[in-house]
């Protein structure tokens, strides 16, 4: 541990040597701490959910909208059947209360290596890149937004905020803090690594489905 | 050019190094200009070389100690105008920072610094040039020499003039904005690298069909016109000042002399 | 990675006639070039945001001891565990010992140019680990046993139908010849890797002081996929890459991918924050962060802190016609291109990479699109002049400039040979040119050089016009 102090003390030692000062004081420390930026943000005028769906589709995401949070189940069972999948899907425990077909096999644990769909709830869009904002926990697991071939995301007409600084604001406000992985999901998986040709379906989801509630 | 009644700017005219070897009608083309645009032009024996090689090659007391010669020979005109960006920006931007500790001359090199100009850009930006009674025939594409165009923001001013220029047709190439791989001493020390993308200019060049390529820097211009001769390319050279002082009736860079010269 | 940036001119030459490269560099051109341009375009305040960004960058190296310690302490009461290494050599150290003691077999890694900077792979794959690069591009190369050549496009330099034969040689047959039978192979056998990772490694392209996160920014999924299935999640990052809070990130996420890709966002923007929570049911155990300065905080000090600024996007190469023209191996380290002339020279050393600050135009081109608006060429040429200060300058180079400085300083010397210079070229020109000259071989290898006309402009001019 003492060698790994001294590589610490010696780096800020060394960086304060590069800005010819010792360490900063309270004062100065205290307003650095205070410090709120405010920087650019790009100008939006257009309706929130409509930017949200024409930036997320710009990126062959797809989107649909439901009236309401009850009618999620027939709309991922719609979109199941429609692309062939199993009858089997991880669903973040934030939507086990909603009425699952019998026919549907569900589960709330992480995805493994063989699942095929999965289903979760978004905390947030942002509709300034048309991006989902999942926050991980118990409710909605990480796994779930990378390895399913198929990832049906929930989302609140009225949970998309303008620009990243509100979904920040979103962050800051839960009781319980940071959540270990925020993923920021703007579409589904891809790569240009071989000559530069888009590729969809890289490591994570080959698609990416956003059911807009509301 | 309409001519100016009352007695315009007292010029002092920066002979570049390689058009004072190489190019000696660039420097007459400038004067034309200037004159035509009502200017007093003036070319200073006492100059030699704006410093940049040695600034470049890292040698900065070399550097400095051509530009105070150059301070001292053109601090006392209204404008010193050259046809060149890249020793224009040399001066303009590169003199006060090589003075930016020295009490004595740093004021000396910021009172050239902005009264410092790139020719093109003197004509269009201080002088107001918007026409040119020229007369060249053919078609022409011009290559954005880039000291001139990322260090002086000459991009418009040579496009407009020459579109006012009677006959011509101007043409524009694909990654006009791309160095031509001249980049003074680098073309030497790293010819390969050089010819390749000298190779990619001359493309796209060729690609246009234009029959002459103009341009603001007489050392891309030889690069690109020594490489069209190597490959036996009979697209013609000017500098973008030839033209527009319709001086462009000889043969251009390492183009063959008529006979009757 | 042993640095090869003396052999530049030779690797430089040898790339040019290299045809599978010149094809792959040739596809890569246009497409990142074009795609940023549109971006820019497309975003009105974009070169404000660069202005910001700019500005932002410099407070934060200003006030860099607060702004790590405060995010240090952020990362420790989130629970995860921040690791400082003064050079690559304490980073290993850092990253084997926390390998060693999980008993780690398999190490998964999304892409990380800081462990390329210090030679990560090598040092646990010769402790008998297993190490897979999980980037498709990194994974191509790894195949290849090469480094990248690229910092955003690893494999950029490889064309379809190499990472048809690498596949086929490392995975067996068939050989797959379209790319999205390629990239599915990938998939196949990386995802077997991921869940069998025991260790998960990760850069981070922002280190977050108001919440102790690191945030890394991917298309592919890889980094999260790495990052999420293994036990122990290590952070790689350099120290200059933390800031004060998310919304100064945010400033930079707006010009990162449209800079790198040229895309308005990249598809995943993870930030990370803390091993997995008490309740959670996935995520790593451990959350490990490796500050690595290795040569920065000297930067910090002197002409190329504004160096530091750089938020690795690519943009610079994707723009240098020299890197066009070579692609990134000639470089001969981690970091190609202009930020990579600057870099290199900076932390190993001003006389191992000599020819990487000169070997460049000084057209700018890179700066102009830099989203933190670095002075490359500035930059560059400030190495030129420490290499002649230091004597570092080829001898003949020194002298060359030294004559020039004693005649350039007479004008009347000046113009005496200028004049001598002008009838000699002109009198051994044919039909306009000069196609040998020998001490000009540099000149006349490539083009011809144009003939003068005989007499200067400064002798015309005085005869005509009689002036002084």
């Amino acid at each position: 541990m003492s060698a790994a102090m001294n590589a610490r003390d010696a780096i800020l030692g060394s960086v304060r040597n590069a800005l010819r000062r010792g360490p900063l004081d309270d004062a100065r420390r205290a307003e650095l701490d205070a410090r709120r930026p405010r920087h650019t943000r790009p100008a939006q005028d257009e309706d929130l959910v409509a930017r949200f769906v024409r930036k997320f589709e710009s990126r062959a995401g797809t989107t649909q909208r439901v009236a309401s949070r009850a009618d999620v189940p027939a709309a991922v069972e719609a979109y199941r059947t429609a692309m062939g999948l199993p009858a089997r899907a991880v669903v973040g425990a934030a939507l086990q209360d909603l009425s699952w077909p019998a026919g549907l096999e569900v589960h709330h644990g992480a995805a493994g290596i063989s699942e095929t769909m999965s289903v979760s709830q978004a905390l947030a869009g942002i509709a300034e890149p048309g991006s989902l904002m999942m926050a991980s926990g118990p409710a909605s697991p990480i796994t779930h937004n990378f390895v399913p071939d198929d990832h049906v995301v929930v989302l609140d007409a009225g949970a998309i905020v303008g620009h990243f600084e509100e979904a920040w604001e979103i962050l800051r406000a839960r009781p319980e803090g940071m959540p270990r992985a925020t993923n920021i999901i703007s579409g589904p998986s891809r790569t240009a690594d071989v000559e530069q040709t888009i590729q969809l379906g890289a490591h994570g989801p080959r698609r990416v489905h956003v059911i807009l509630v509301g | 050019m309409t001519e100016t009644p009352i007695r315009g700017p007292r010029v002092g005219l920066f002979a570049t190094c390689l058009m004072n070897v190489f190019r000696p009608n660039v420097g007459f083309s400038a004067a034309k200009l200037l004159e035509d645009a009502g200017c007093t032009v003036e070319v200073p024996a006492n100059q030699t070389c704006c410093g940049q090689p040695g600034y470049n090659s890292g040698d900065y007391e070399a550097a400095r100690a051509l530009a105070r010669q150059v301070i001292e020979t053109f601090e006392n005109y209204d404008y010193i105008v050259g046809p060149s960006g890249s020793c224009m920006a040399t001066i303009r931007h590169d003199y006060p920072v090589l003075f930016q500790d020295d009490p004595v001359w740093l004021p000396r090199a910021q009172a050239l610094s902005v009264k410092s100009w790139e020719l093109l850009s003197f004509l269009a930006d201080v002088l107001g040039a918007t026409t040119s009674d020229a007369h060249y025939d053919g078609t022409v594409t011009y290559h954005d020499s880039c000291s001139g165009l990322r260090g002086l923001g000459i991009k418009g001013q040579p496009r407009t003039l020459l579109g006012e220029v009677d006959g011509l047709k101007l043409k524009e190439m694909e990654d006009s904005e791309v160095c031509c791989g001249f980049g003074g001493t680098f073309c030497i020390k790293y010819p390969e690298i050089s010819e390749k993308m000298v190779e990619d200019k001359v493309r796209n060049i060729l690609a246009t069909g234009a029959d002459t390529v103009v341009g603001g820097d007489l050392g891309c211009l030889m690069n690109i016109a020594g490489r069209l001769k190597r490959i036996n390319a009979p697209v013609k050279v000017f500098h973008t000042a030839e033209v527009l002082a319709g001086l462009a009736d000889g043969p251009g860079l390492a183009g063959a002399a008529k006979e009757s010269d | 990675m042993e640095i090869r940036s003396k052999e530049f001119k030779e690797r430089a030459v040898f790339a040019i006639h290299d045809a599978s490269l010149q094809q792959a560099l040739g596809k890569a051109r246009g497409g990142f070039v074009g795609k940023r341009a549109q971006q820019a375009a497309e975003l009105p305040e974009f070169e404000q945001l660069r202005e910001e960004a700019k500005n932002t960058k410099n407070h934060i190296l200003d006030n860099l001891d607060h702004y790590l310690e405060r995010y240090e302490a952020a990362v420790t009461a989130a629970g995860g565990h921040v690791h400082w290494a003064r050079d690559a050599k304490e980073a290993r150290k850092i990253i084997l010992d926390i390998c060693k003691r999980v008993d780690a077999k398999t190490v998964t890694k999304g892409k990380s140019m800081v462990s390329e900077e210090i030679g990560l792979n090598e040092a646990l794959i010769e402790h008998g680990m297993e190490v897979v690069e999980t980037d498709l591009g990194e994974y191509i190369i790894q195949l290849a046993h090469e480094p990248p050549s690229h910092i955003i496009a690893p494999a950029v330099h490889k064309t379809k139908d190499q990472v048809s034969d690498l596949f086929e040689a490392a995975h067996g047959g068939p050989r797959k010849t379209e790319v999205a039978d390629l990239v599915n192979e990938a998939r196949r056998v990386l995802r077997d890797k991921y869940f069998r990772a025991d260790v998960g490694i990760t850069g981070g392209n922002f280190l977050v002081a108001e919440t102790g996160s690191s945030i890394i920014v991917t298309n592919e999924g890889n980094g999260d996929l790495t990052q999420t299935l293994a036990k122990v999640h290590i952070v790689t990052s350099g120290i200059e890459r933390v800031v004060p809070t998310l919304d100064d990130a945010t400033l930079f996420l707006r010009l990162l991918a449209r800079s790198a890709t040229g895309q308005e966002t990249e598809t995943y923007t993870t930030i990370s924050t803390g091993p997995r929570r008490a309740d959670d049911i996935d995520g790593p155990e451990e959350y490990h962060v490796v500050l690595v300065d290795n040569g920065r905080s000297k930067m910090l000090g002197g002409r190329f802190k504004d160096m530091l600024r750089c938020i690795r996007c690519g943009a610079c190469m994707n723009h240098c016609p020299v890197y066009g023209a070579v692609g990134g191996h000639a470089y001969g380290w981690v970091y190609p291109g202009p930020m990579g002339s600057v870099l290199t020279p900076l932390i190993k050393g001003l006389d191992n990479a000599y020819d990487l600050p000169n070997a460049c135009t000084l057209n700018g081109r890179c700066a102009s699109v830099c989203p933190v608006k670095i002075p490359l060429p500035d930059l560059l040429r400030e190495l030129r002049h420490m290499q002649h200060q230091q004597d570092i300058t080829p001898a003949m180079q020194r002298r060359a400039l030294k004559v020039w400085r004693y005649i350039a300083t007479r004008p009347k010397l000046y113009h005496a040979l200028e004049q001598v210079g002008a009838r000699f070229l002109s009198a051994i020109a044919k039909d306009g040119s000069i196609r040998r000259l020998p001490l000009a071989s540099g000149w006349t290898d490539v083009r011809d050089l144009p003939a003068p006309a005989g007499r200067t402009f400064l002798e015309l001019w005085q005869g005509k016009r009689g002036q002084k």
